[in-house]
């Protein structure tokens, strides 16, 4: 038993668990939803977490994948006839491309020059996908043909329930993998000291490239996702605020720490849910969050527990 | 075999010559040291050899192949490592990741196994923590191996860079004041860690203020003074040296020289 | 011909408001090493307050006092109590606060005020003034006069006043200021006020011609950052010069190319310029010593 406690998966295990027990306490489809929407954000900030966190990189600007992920399939069946499931993964690419061509020269920035250039990108790229009006609707959106997978519809909150979680399992069995592996402890040693990685012949660059756009495609998958589950999708989600938001679930969570994003994703897709009365104040509340907790609680909440674990022992 | 040669290398910051057509030829299996005032280009020439300096005028030749101007992961890859004067240590990993990443350049995993946890990932994983544990025995600190880095002396630190840089298996090895800010205990630990690398060959480029140690433990020392050659020679040769005695070693340092000898 | 004086016009009015919201990012930056993403809402601030004031029936001119003095004084309280507090941060969650200070300022205008835009009435009146067939609004006038005094002003504080040296002192080392006896928290407190003061300023010049709402500020803010990162952030007159440029080249993309790729210039501008002189055109490349 003490084995299977301790081996490398069990957070993955654990939440896997989690997910396939949680239907057990829901008793309507608004649960399944709010499932759904915390893992499809929860998967964009793992990605997000890898980059930040782990890497020690910063990008204000993450919503433009999730955008451009979103807007693939819409974009793609409706304009060109291609099948949905196909646009998933021409979003994905097409935003791990984007990551790679601007990534190669805005990585070589650092501190406040690198998070004001990832800003700038994503608006960019949020003004193009309002402006394109005649591919995406305009800042009203456009409508986004369900999925069909293998001849069935995919419909439904349940439906999406298992289908996001499932992938939000994936995508962090294999965030888990890199942090122990070579390519992980490079990356955290480029966080730590970036001379010391390249004096033992770390490839830098190549490595905080490759990350950018693995963060980049974690957040479009999440991104089509949301558009083919909504079926709608408007610019506000490849937004400034919309990247805000992101960098403020992986605060919250905790920097760094893989189980860290889905409990900053539960944070804040489930605390507008629960104040819907206090719709007007959603603004507010997020900037207070993002103040205090990064005032006060820069190491986000499951290090903080941690640590006050280890401290106790 | 030469491992090292410099040719009239020298830059310049701003309008000061930090270093000054300095030559220097370190045969393999030595171990050299580079002494000056404060001041004198010695970091700075570490950081020319090392890559993270680009030179104005001059060469480096490592291992017979020109490589000057190549980046720090370059010269890393051909075998050339170093430790820093002002510990770069990686705060947040364990001692024993800290030294695992020393090995990355011989991991040959990609990125795409790394993310799906290939067997081979598996493999390389454990082929390096025995490679880190190894170079942590070397260097004393095996059994802080599991310990967090930032919970280490100074002076376990400065051991721990060593063990970093010994991980990537290097052909020339830069130590950069590996003694500075530790009690004689602690540089009793290093002289002896330096004299066991000499002893399996590596070569090991010394920037030191501790006479005593360098006195002790070098085949060549090469005196800078205000980025110029001032001279070189064994340890004795340089230690009578009038010009050095009078730039440098002064009153005091040559009483220390000639402790150092017993 | 009259096409190309309307631009410039324009233009330039606009860049002129660029380049105070740039300057007062400069400003505190140079005191502090913050890149402070609430600027924008200063102006926001100055243009809504004094609004809201003079619907409550107060007379335009103590509306326009009591907006300048409600918005330095939150200019001061974030430095205060949000980015004090948190001294030692890393940059970017330094930056972070103030995104954070900014989208909370934003939510609260929203519930204070309201989501409408609103509009002052202008200082010399509405009929434009007809200049080699281009009609200039008397208000453009008002703002780049405007801000020359406010360039003027800030120019000889920190040149003349002691005060003035402190800031620069503490902006070239804080250690080394705090040394020499300078209270380098009450620096940076000032900075920040008079930042936001600058911007509330520039608010209310604006707001008779671009209206504002409760959420103006964030696209204000950053076109003045990329006109800040333009001209050099770290450079007062480049972050003026940045400002005009931006709002010229906005104002000419706008009118030949398309009005609505109009904002992103300023982003455009942004990503190139960090990537090709992330310096910028005044500012000094950093070396990084190991």
């Amino acid at each position: 038993m003490r084995a299977l406690l301790q081996t490398r998966l069990m957070p993955a295990i654990a939440v896997a668990v989690l997910v396939t027990i949680l239907p057990l306490s829901f008793s309507s489809a608004y649960y399944y939803r709010i499932g759904v929407l915390v893992f499809i954000f929860a998967l964009a900030v793992v990605g997000l977490n890898l980059l930040m966190g782990f890497a020690g990189q910063v990008s204000l600007g993450h919503a433009g994948f999730l955008g451009i992920g979103a807007y693939s399939v819409a974009i793609g069946p409706v304009h060109l006839g291609a099948p949905s499931w196909l646009c998933l993964f021409g979003g994905a690419v097409l935003s791990g491309a984007i990551a790679f061509l601007v990534g190669r020269p805005i990585l070589r920035l650092k501190g406040h020059y690198l998070a004001v250039a990832t800003l700038g990108l994503g608006l960019l790229l949020a003004t193009v996908l309002t402006n394109e009006a005649r591919w995406t609707g305009g800042p009203d959106g456009m409508s986004v043909p369900g999925l069909k997978l293998f001849g069935w519809s995919v419909r439904g909150a349940t439906a999406w329930y298992w289908i996001a979680g499932a992938t939000f399992v994936c995508g962090f069995v294999l965030a888990f993998n890199l942090m122990e592996s070579p390519t992980g402890r490079a990356l955290q040693a480029i966080h730590d000291s970036e001379i010391a990685a390249l004096v033992l012949g770390i490839d830098v660059a190549r490595k905080k490239l490759a990350i950018f756009v693995i963060s980049a495609v974690y957040a479009s998958v999440a991104g089509s996702f949301l558009a083919l589950f909504n079926g709608y999708i408007t610019p506000d989600a490849a937004g400034f605020l919309r990247s805000i938001e992101l960098v403020a679930m992986v605060v919250l969570g905790g920097m760094g720490s893989i189980v860290g994003s889905l409990v900053g994703a539960i944070v804040l897709v489930v605390l507008p849910q629960v104040l819907t009365i206090f719709h007007d104040y959603e603004q507010a509340l997020l900037g207070l969050v993002v103040m205090v907790f990064m005032i006060f609680l820069r190491r986000g909440i499951v290090p903080s527990i941690a640590a006050a674990f280890a401290g106790r022992r | 075999m030469l491992i090292l040669e410099t040719d009239r290398l020298s830059v310049a910051f701003g309008g000061v010559r930090a270093v000054d057509e300095v030559c220097i030829a370190v045969e393999s299996g030595q171990v050299f040291s580079i002494i000056g005032p404060n001041g004198s280009g010695k970091t700075t020439l570490f950081n020319l050899i090392s890559g993270i300096y680009r030179p104005n005028h001059g060469s480096i030749h490592f291992a017979g192949e020109t490589v000057t101007g190549l980046e720090p992961d370059r010269l890393a890859r051909r075998g050339l490592s170093r430790t820093f004067q002002n510990l770069q240590i990686f705060s947040r990993m364990s001692v024993l990741e800290n030294v695992m990443v020393g090995h990355h350049r011989h991991e040959d995993t990609g990125i795409l196994a790394d993310l799906v946890h290939w067997p081979s990932v598996q493999r390389q994983n454990a082929a390096t923590r025995e490679v880190a544990l190894a170079a942590l025995a070397r260097v004393g600190l095996a059994d802080e191996a599991r310990r967090a880095s930032d919970s280490l002396s100074y002076g376990a630190l400065k051991r721990l860079e060593i063990a970093r840089a010994l991980a990537s298996d290097p052909k020339l090895l830069l130590l950069d004041e590996p003694a500075a800010g530790c009690n004689p205990v602690e540089t009793q630990e290093i002289d002896r860690v330096i004299r066991s690398l000499a002893r399996d060959g590596i070569t090991v480029m010394l920037v030191e203020h501790d006479m005593r140690l360098v006195m002790k433990i070098s085949d060549r020392v090469h005196v800078l003074a205000r980025g110029r050659t001032l001279a070189e020679g064994t340890p004795e040769e340089v230690r009578s040296n009038a010009a050095v005695i009078e730039a440098y070693l002064g009153d005091h340092g040559s009483r220390e020289a000639v402790r150092a000898f017993g | 011909m009259a096409e190309l004086l309307q631009f410039v016009s324009s233009g330039l009015t606009v860049g002129a408001i660029y380049a105070l919201v740039a300057l007062g990012f400069t400003l505190i930056y140079k005191a502090s090493d913050i890149i402070n993403f609430a600027q924008g809402e200063f102006v926001m601030l100055g243009g809504m307050t004094t609004v809201f004031a003079t619907l409550a029936g107060v007379p335009l001119p103590l509306a326009a006092l009591i907006a300048v003095v409600v918005t330095t004084a939150i200019g001061f309280a974030l430095h205060r109590f949000a980015i004090e507090p948190a001294r030692g941060a890393s940059p970017v969650a330094l930056i972070m606060i103030t995104i954070g200070a900014s989208i909370f300022l934003r939510g609260v205008a929203q519930i204070i005020f309201d989501r409408r835009f609103h509009s002052l009435p202008p200082l010399l009146g509405a009929d434009p003034i007809r200049f080699g067939g281009a009609a200039i609004l008397p208000q453009s006038l008002v703002v780049l006069a405007g801000a020359t005094v406010i360039v003027t002003l800030l120019w000889l504080f920190i040149d003349r006043t002691l005060l003035g040296k402190a800031v620069i002192a503490t902006a070239a080392n804080r250690l080394a200021a705090r040394l020499t006896g300078i209270d380098t928290r009450r620096v940076v407190d000032f900075s920040f006020a008079v930042s936001a003061a600058i911007g509330a300023v520039a608010g209310i010049l604006i707001t008779p011609i671009a209206l504002t709402s409760y959420d103006a500020g964030t696209l204000l803010a950053l076109k003045g950052f990329a006109a800040a990162m333009l001209g050099g952030i770290g450079s007062a007159a480049g972050a003026v010069i940045g400002g005009l440029l931006i709002g010229l080249i906005e104002a000419f993309a706008a009118g030949y190319l398309s009005s609505n790729y109009k904002d992103a210039v300023a982003f455009l501008i942004i990503l190139v310029v960090l990537i090709s002189i992330p310096q910028g055109l005044f500012g000094r490349a950093k070396v990084e010593r190991v």
